[in-house]
């Protein structure tokens, strides 16, 4: 790709109050996945190809992109949920804590317990608030004891700031709970089962900007426990809560004559936003594109 | 606009706005013949509980109640030991369960949760065949294979037919019925909490115990009532391999040959010439038809408060 003249102007993306600090120095970061030359099929068709970036411990990484840029399906690789879905066959390197999770020895389930997940929409079990945060230290055998899981789920809303709005409620089912109580709940589900990673997939685009915010809100104070991946729709929240953002966007494979995937630029959050190296990127962020 | 519809001074008006008449009356017709058509079957269901009833009421004010509580059912001597059907029937029902219950629930459960969509279609086709064979062909079966090598060989029952064996070739029956109702109910399930499920590191067996099964309780619930209504009215099955053709003494144990209140229905019910005129064995069939009509509907009524308090819906 031609490197075209940076922009002279310091801000020519998003005006946006950043919530985070810059992204360290990658050598003072360890790494949590390397992806190198991922491709990813559902059938015969190839819906990402040759995606190659890293994400870093206790950061938040955005995935940005117009719809049908395959950034969803590169979050679902990162703890094999595409497994799920019959067809689907990813190929090329994707390590996660130096482990290469598509290899045949690796138990999709594993991985899993490890990296959590939320997902675009709420989606709580048609079960009480207590049961849905017990239901992954349950099945994972983590816990069996009342006294264990009643600590784990006191734990796990508290982190996820629903603990005051619930508490007297525990018995209660989860669907009388508001979008963005549910999603907390989701997220505090999905933090019950101590993983290493949370992935997150738009997971505020079902929810009104004040539950967003607050949803924001959290996922900065659990970063520090946790590594974020992201996807968003939404550019303003990407700039804001990330520190790195990965642009993908979606072109038309000459060969097979359908739209695929691509990762166009991987950068730090205000580098994408300010002082992109592709001119694609730049025609996304300024809303000139997508 | 097509209509002709025009405002007398020409413009817009309230007359543009009003409905084409023509229109709105095959409107009308359609509802009502609409409406007509489902007044037919509820005029037919009430018909049929008028003359179940009108029937069974002659019966249960004339009949010598001592013979409703007797030793066996023998109509034509004016015994009509209601407990010996009624037992039968619940024999049969039970063991037809115990067959299709775990065959039915099994195998929705492997077509919804694991079976590869290539497998799915095949399967799913041959299991709506077995649901369309002819009980007649199921009571010959039932008859012929599974009492002698069946009921005989492992049971040590009589290799004519007996409750066991009719229970066995209804369960067969119903598997099918059992299958498809319930994997429609797990396939109903939202993949987002599979997904979810998944997503916490649960294996596929505790997300189908503890995720799909509750979810679908209410219909895997449908399908168990479908499955023993079905299995209380079956007739031919039951009155082929049941192991008795007119009469029946009382009995509780699955290996004797008895009558199933379908199948003591039937027997009497084959030429009106035989049943008319006998004293009440006329009357008989319709008092059998609405303990049957009974019980049925008890089970409906106690299957719903029960769906009521376990469900999760999602």
């Amino acid at each position: 790709m031609a490197q075209t003249e940076p922009e002279p102007s310091p801000t020519i993306g998003l005006d946006v109050d950043r919530k985070v600090g810059h992204a360290s120095p990658e050598s003072a970061l360890s790494t949590v996945f390397e992806v190198e030359n991922l491709d990813v099929y559902y059938g015969s068709f190839r819906a990402v190809h040759g995606a190659t970036f890293t994400v870093y411990e206790h950061e938040i990484t955005a995935m940005i992109g117009p719809s049908g840029c395959g950034k969803t399906t590169v979050l679902r690789c990162f703890n094999r949920m595409n497994d799920l879905i019959p067809g689907a066959k990813v190929e090329g390197r994707l390590d996660f804590r130096n482990v290469p999770i598509y290899d045949p020895r690796v138990d999709p389930v594993e991985v899993r317990r490890r990296i959590g997940m939320v997902f675009q929409k709420p989606n709580p079990f048609p079960k009480s608030i207590y049961d849905n945060i017990a239901f992954g230290p349950r099945v994972t055998g983590m816990a069996k004891k009342k006294g264990e899981l009643d600590t784990i789920v006191e734990r796990s809303l508290r982190r996820a700031a629903l603990w005051d709005e619930v508490k007297d409620r525990l018995k209660d089912s989860a669907l009388g709970l508001s979008g963005g109580q549910q999603q907390r709940l989701c997220i505090a589900r999905a933090i019950a089962v101590d993983p290493d990673v949370l992935l997150m997939d738009e997971p505020c685009s079902a929810l009104d900007p004040i539950a967003t915010t607050r949803i924001e809100d959290l996922m900065q104070e659990i970063k520090d426990d946790y590594t974020i991946v992201i996807v968003t729709h939404n550019m303003q929240q990407a700039a804001r809560i990330s520190n790195r953002t990965a642009f993908f966007t979606a072109q038309l494979d000459s060969t097979t004559d359908q739209r695929c995937g691509l990762l166009v630029e991987y950068d730090r959050t205000e580098t994408i936003f300010s002082n992109p190296s592709d001119e694609r990127t730049e025609n996304y962020v300024t809303g000139r594109f997508g | 606009m097509s209509d002709t519809r025009v405002d007398p001074a020409g413009g817009f008006s309230i007359e543009s706005l009003k409905a084409n008449p023509r229109q709105a009356r095959r409107e009308r017709l359609i509802r009502d013949s609409l409406g007509a058509t489902a007044l037919v079957s509820v005029f037919i269901s009430a018909l049929i509980i008028w003359s179940l009833f009108s029937e069974a009421w002659t019966f249960i004010f004339e009949v010598d109640w001592g013979s409703v509580w007797d030793i066996g059912w023998f109509p034509r001597r004016g015994i009509y030991d209601i407990k010996t059907l009624i037992v039968a029937s619940l024999i049969v029902t039970g063991i037809a369960m115990i067959v299709a219950g775990p065959l039915g629930l099994g195998a929705a459960i492997y077509l919804s949760e694991y079976a590869r969509p290539g497998v799915r279609r095949t399967l799913k086709p041959v299991l709506e065949i077995l649901a369309g064979i002819p009980s007649v062909v199921l009571g010959f079966f039932a008859l012929k294979w599974i009492a002698p090598n069946l009921v005989e060989t492992l049971f040590g029952g009589p290799a004519a037919g007996s409750l066991l064996a009719a229970g066995i070739g209804v369960g067969v029956l119903v598997v099918p019925l059992v299958a498809s109702i319930s994997e429609d109910a797990m396939k109903a399930v939202p993949m987002a909490l599979r997904e979810a499920s998944s997503g916490l590191g649960a294996r596929k067996v505790m997300t189908t115990m503890r995720v799909v099964l509750p979810a679908a309780v209410s219909g895997l619930m449908a399908a168990f009532i479908v499955a023993i209504s079905r299995a209380l009215g079956e007739t031919m099955i039951v009155f082929m391999a049941g192991g008795a053709a007119q009469t029946a003494v009382y009995t509780h144990s699955a290996l004797d040959g008895s009558l199933t209140m379908t199948a003591g229905m039937t027997s009497l019910a084959r030429g009106t010439d035989n049943v008319v005129g006998e004293g009440l064995t006329f009357q008989s069939l319709f008092f059998v038809g609405l303990v049957l009509f009974a019980l049925t509907f008890a089970l409906n009524l106690i299957a719903d408060r029960f769906v009521h308090r376990v469900r999760e819906q999602y």
